[in-house]
């Protein structure tokens, strides 16, 4: 009897706990110079999600109007439920200095329990700055989200999994982009709200340039297919001859291990591993790469692993779903061919 | 100002790169006994890059001050960084504690005072925790400019500035900052250099500052974060080898990567 009439009191079911009925989750987005919210940012979007508590986006930058229109339009987030813009190009570049008093004035209302940014370049540059300014030790490239106070983050390039507790009156996170899914495309409304204007501290820092790496491959963060070259190819020559073309007719993006990298065979942002990016793409084929701890780091969530190399003991033979031990020079242009078919 | 370059380079003890991690049996942590110990990559790169920014500027740079926050054992890093180049050095002896990156920021806030640095080179993480977090929340603290992921660092002498190329997600970008300035080093920045056996020698000469945690009296060191467990990563189930580029492509289509 009791328990029916217990139940008979419960309402609908709602994905909020009754005691985090103020609580709300800020999310820093990333936008391009088009308003194109970076696809990191909606992978941290639908890690903030999980949290259920209330949505609301941070936006920053001269083209962040822009940016919430697109939002609104291409992403079926139904928990945001408000839009902050900050439409200063002081917030351009995204240097830490200045917004980081942008997010400390927004998470002194009480209701934000979350911060929530991606793990890329400018949520690592930004998060421990605003952290370290509110006095909170910061949760890092979690991998998974337990319950609101509890993350998974691995350790040790990924050799150990650490689930931590946070106890802080507000938990500031940053997630890895490849363990969370991006949130889904559709539409939905919300209000955009104006952020309030802050004093920027004058540090002097001064944005002088950029020097992006222009390619029409999907970007290797969020690529499906991923072919990646190691010191195996021995120079830039082979690489651009083997990797280019197997990777065109996969349309998947290109990596490299380290050694590739510093031997100048490609761009140091094509890095995969525990101090470059971090990938979980459907298929990785790695070409001459010998799968050292550093780069494992980076790609062992992959789901299928292809590995090509001509030395049968080396170590991403372990990891590998299917590997070929032969001489890469013959191989690659083989399956480059039948793959064209 | 009087122009001249104090440089703090924070240094830690990290279980040797090349090492394969352990989880201990209660699955707390990893184990560390017996287990080979090196300085970090990352801050080997950092005093590095001090030492040549010294080379390149000779009358500018007045110290390179090294400081670790670890166990005894610390001093040995210490030590190779002395053997480096570095001239002067510190130890924080915090025992076995690990301390999380905000209380390391904290100490080091501190340090930066008494040494009165002016440029503080760190590296971007450190391969035990992984965090990347510690020279962004020293400068926040400091509320200095920093100039993270450097892949190139000029130091203007007659402004006291300086430019840094940083290594971002889609390439690079360059900023420029006023000194005083925290940066931290990318794996580009630069080659660390060995240390010689004379140069062994000789830093075994150099002072070591001995402190412990509380001389710093003022920063809480209490972790923040909860560590419930440490665990192994699923492993991956073993695969096979394929006998030609025919079979790859067939067992590709059977799973449907392609």
């Amino acid at each position: 009897m009791f328990s029916v009439g217990v139940r008979s009191c419960v309402g609908p079911v709602v994905r909020r706990p009754a005691n985090f009925r103020l609580a709300s989750t800020l999310v820093f987005l990333e936008a391009n110079k088009d308003g194109k919210v970076a696809q990191s940012s909606l992978s941290a979007l639908s890690a903030a999600e999980q949290l259920g508590n209330p949505i609301k986006a941070l936006l920053a930058g001269s083209n962040s109007t822009e940016a919430a229109k697109q939002l609104k339009l291409t992403v079926g987030a139904s928990l945001v439920d408000q839009i902050i813009v900050a439409n200063n190009e002081v917030y351009d570049n995204y240097l830490p200095e200045a917004v980081t008093p942008l997010c400390l004035e927004l998470l002194k209302e009480k209701e934000f329990s979350h911060f929530v940014v991606a793990s890329s370049a400018v949520g690592k540059n930004l998060l421990p700055r605003v952290g370290a300014l509110l006095d909170y030790q910061p949760i890092c490239d979690v991998t998974k989200i337990v319950d609101p106070t509890t993350f998974v983050r691995p350790i040790y390039a990924g050799n150990a999994l650490a689930t931590v507790q946070c106890t802080q009156e507000k938990k500031l996170v940053s997630v890895r982009a490849s363990s969370f899914p991006a949130c889904s495309a559709g539409s939905f409304d919300a209000p955009t709200l104006e952020a309030p204007q802050v004093e920027i501290a004058e540090l002097g820092v001064a944005w002088e340039s950029e020097n992006l790496v222009k390619s029409a491959r999907p970007d290797l963060g969020s690529a499906a297919k991923v072919v990646s070259g190691g010191r195996g190819l021995k120079n830039k020559e082979t690489f651009d001859k083997l990797i280019t073309p197997l990777a065109d007719s996969l349309s998947a993006a290109i990596g490299a291990t380290r050694a590739a990298v510093d031997s100048g065979f490609c761009e140091n942002s094509l890095q995969i591993g525990q101090t470059g990016k971090v990938i979980a793409p459907d298929l990785y084929i790695g070409v001459g790469v010998s799968g050292a701890i550093q780069h494992l780091a980076g790609m062992k969530d992959s789901k299928v692993i292809v590995a090509i190399n001509n030395d049968q003991e080396a170590p991403i033979f372990q990891v590998a779903d299917f590997g070929l031990v032969g001489d890469l020079n013959e191989i690659v242009p083989e399956l480059t061919k039948k793959l064209t078919k | 100002m009087s122009k001249s370059l104090r440089i703090l380079v924070p240094v830690k003890r990290v279980i040797d790169y090349a090492i394969k991690p352990r989880i201990n049996k209660a699955g707390t942590g990893v184990e560390k006994t017996g287990v080979k110990f090196s300085m970090n990559p990352f801050d080997d790169i950092a005093v590095e890059e001090a030492v040549r920014i010294r080379e390149k500027h000779k009358k500018l740079v007045e110290n390179i001050h090294a400081v670790s926050i670890g166990p005894l054992k610390a001093q040995d890093i210490l030590r190779t960084a002395l053997a480096k180049g570095a001239d002067t050095c510190s130890h924080v002896d915090v025992k076995e504690a690990e301390l999380e990156p905000l209380a390391v920021a904290k100490i080091l806030k501190e340090m930066v005072a008494k040494q009165n640095a002016n440029l503080v080179i760190l590296g971007k993480q450190s391969i035990d925790d992984d965090c990347n977090n510690t020279g962004q929340m020293l400068a926040g603290l400091l509320n200095w400019p920093q100039a993270t992921f450097a892949a190139k660092v000029e130091i203007d002498e007659a402004n006291m500035t300086a430019r840094v190329t940083r290594e971002i997600d889609g390439g690079e970008e360059t900023v420029s900052a006023p000194l005083p300035l925290v940066v931290t080093t990318d794996l580009r920045l630069n080659q660390p250099r060995y240390a010689t056996l004379p140069n062994l020698m000789k830093a075994k000469k150099k002072p070591l500052e001995k402190l412990s945690l509380s001389d710093f009296s003022k920063v809480d060191a209490e972790p923040r974060l909860k560590v419930m467990k440490v665990e192994e990563p699923p492993t991956r189930s073993a695969g096979i080898k394929v006998g030609s580029v025919d079979e790859l492509i067939e067992k590709l289509k059977e799973v449907k990567a392609i």
